[in-house]
């Protein structure tokens, strides 16, 4: 069960960073970009392409985050420039990229046992925590600069930035490859981490990333002071430690997408539909009943 | 100061649905007046707006502002003269961010916006004082989420960010529409306070005769893309002012006139 724990959470920390590049464009930019799906394996191959040539593990992941944020601009050319809706040119990114992704390494999986990582020299769980620590705090920097509140004030109104003499395309140009750039790296990361890159490990991905991150809202639905990257981080290794508890008590690993989607259906109506139930409200609730009870 | 020359107009040209909102219309606003245009839903008042603030090109025509030609400048670009403030009290403000972050957003308005850290501790005493002369407690809220603002409160503070650095000229776009009389009164007298302390040019859309009469040193009434009437405020009275208004069919702001 230990080591299971511990697996949830290096998972859980390798989508966290997954789940943060989503986090920009679902959550900040309010863009559905589906081309993360192509851009996950993407980074993998990436990753591999460079470590089968003999470059070193940190720069080969370095180079999969640089790359990543090119899918980025593919999106970013079809919706802004091609005036083709967001939801389609993620899909069509997503579609490029898979034949892409066959072309980078000339095969649809590549085993990387035989070659060297970034977790060669520490623990796993030490370097995923260093880089997800080091995403966090550079996002959350970038986020207070002026250009992330310009990038945060284009998904809320547009109107506002044009009124502010800058152009909104420029932000989502942005925010899209930042997105992709992170979703590669997270693709680069988990390439490592189970030791090889295979064409279908974005399946899907959208939905584990989404997962993470309304997790993380719900469960801080009411923490204002809780950042929305730490709460895609708490969001994703939740998610993969719900997953490895309930493989653990006898559910089929195959049937974890349906969990997966079930899992976000639940969460998304709870959102909902749910009353606004927390400790903050409910001592609310108590005081407006005191006041009510005294000026009866 | 704003010069609108020869502009023609038209919409879906070419189609059953084409409609002819100007031709060849042609406007003088004169430095530091508050002119004010009224007219029926559909005169090309907004449209007239959209075309000056850069939303909508014009088929031919020029727009001139301060003998500057700016038919070739974007909308972002014209921000850098023309503040605007909409009917719609979200449209001049980012819901999510606090009124700190908002206010901070438009101090750097038409500036380089970079890697700095966008919060300067030292400006926040300003930012007070400035959202003081609002009388309405925001300056205590500086990191409340603008969301939880009420539509009074939102466009009073849509109206200082687009205030806070001086535009040349000042477009209203119904900006009292969607309040309630009284929070509606209050955003007038602000704005009028705004625009005579700092001598803004401003354009105010309205269908309160009223507030034309009151408020603005000009009145102008379009119909179908015409000026029909152009006259300065004190050579009309409010009765015959609402006589001509009502006069000319309009049916809409027929409650609102009086």
């Amino acid at each position: 069960m230990n080591s299971l724990i511990q697996t949830a959470i290096e998972q859980g920390l390798v989508f966290s960073i997954l789940a943060i590049g989503v986090f920009i464009t679902y959550k900040i930019l309010d863009f559905a970009d589906l081309s993360v799906e192509g851009t996950f394996p993407f980074g993998a191959f990436i990753f591999a392409r460079f470590i089968t040539l003999g470059i070193n593990p940190f720069l080969s992941t370095l180079f999969a985050f640089l790359f990543g944020t090119l899918a980025g601009l593919i999106t970013y050319t079809l919706n802004i420039k091609l005036k083709i809706k967001a939801l389609l040119s993620g899909i069509l990114t997503m579609t490029l990229l898979y034949s892409i992704n066959l072309r980078i390494n000339g095969k649809s999986n590549v085993g990387l046992f035989n070659y060297s990582s970034i977790f060669d020299n520490l623990e796993v769980i030490i370097v995923l925590v260093i880089i997800v620590a080091m995403v966090k705090i550079l996002m959350d920097s970038f986020l207070k600069t002026e250009v992330g509140y310009l990038l945060i004030a284009t998904g809320d109104n547009e109107t506002l930035v044009k009124s502010l003499g800058e152009n909104c395309d420029k932000y989502k140009l942005i925010g899209l490859m930042l997105s992709n750039g992170l979703v590669a790296l997270s693709g680069a990361l988990m390439a490592q981490f189970q030791g090889f890159a295979d064409i279908n490990m974005g399946t899907s991905i959208i939905v584990v990333a989404l997962a993470s991150i309304i997790i993380g809202d719900t469960v801080f639905k009411n923490s204002r002071k809780l950042r929305g990257t730490t709460r895609a981080i708490i969001g994703a290794v939740t998610y993969k430690f719900i997953g490895a508890v309930a493989i653990d008590l006898g559910l089929d690993p195959n049937d974890l997408k349906a969990i997966s989607a079930l899992i976000v259906i639940v969460f998304l109506s709870y959102n909902t539909f749910s009353p606004n139930i927390s400790l903050k409200s409910l001592k609310k609730q108590k005081r407006v009943g005191a006041y009510n009870a005294t000026n009866k | 100061m704003l010069q609108i020359n020869n502009l023609s107009k038209n919409f879906n040209m070419g189609t059953e649905n084409e409609l002819i909102v100007f031709d060849d219309f042609n406007l003088n606003i004169i430095k530091g007046e508050c002119t004010s245009i009224l007219g029926a839903n559909g005169c090309g008042k907004s449209t007239l707006f959209n075309i000056i603030s850069g939303v909508l090109t014009q088929e031919k025509g020029d727009i001139i502002l301060n003998d500057k030609n700016i038919n070739q400048l974007k909308e972002n670009e014209r921000a850098q003269f023309i503040g605007r403030v909409h009917q719609n009290p979200s449209l001049g403000v980012s819901p999510s961010l606090t009124i700190l972050e908002n206010i901070s957003l438009s101090d750097k308005k038409c500036q380089k916006f970079g890697l700095k850290r966008l919060i300067n501790k030292n400006k926040i005493d300003d930012f007070r004082t400035i959202l003081k002369t609002l009388d309405l407690g925001l300056e205590d809220k500086l990191n409340t989420e603008v969301k939880f603002l009420s539509g009074g409160q939102r466009q009073s503070l849509s109206l200082l960010m687009a205030t806070l650095k001086k535009p040349e000229l000042l477009l209203l776009d119904e900006h009292t529409a969607a309040l309630d009389p009284k929070t509606s009164r209050l955003i007038m007298e602000k704005t009028q306070e705004l625009i005579k302390t700092h001598s803004i040019t401003t354009m105010m859309i309205s269908h309160n005769v009223r507030d034309a009469i009151k408020y603005s040193d000009r009145i102008i009434m379009l119909d179908k893309g015409n000026v029909v009437l152009d006259v300065k405020n004190g050579d009309i009275t409010e009765k015959e002012l609402v006589s001509i208004y009502n006069s000319r069919h309009f049916d809409s702001s027929l409650p609102e006139a009086v």
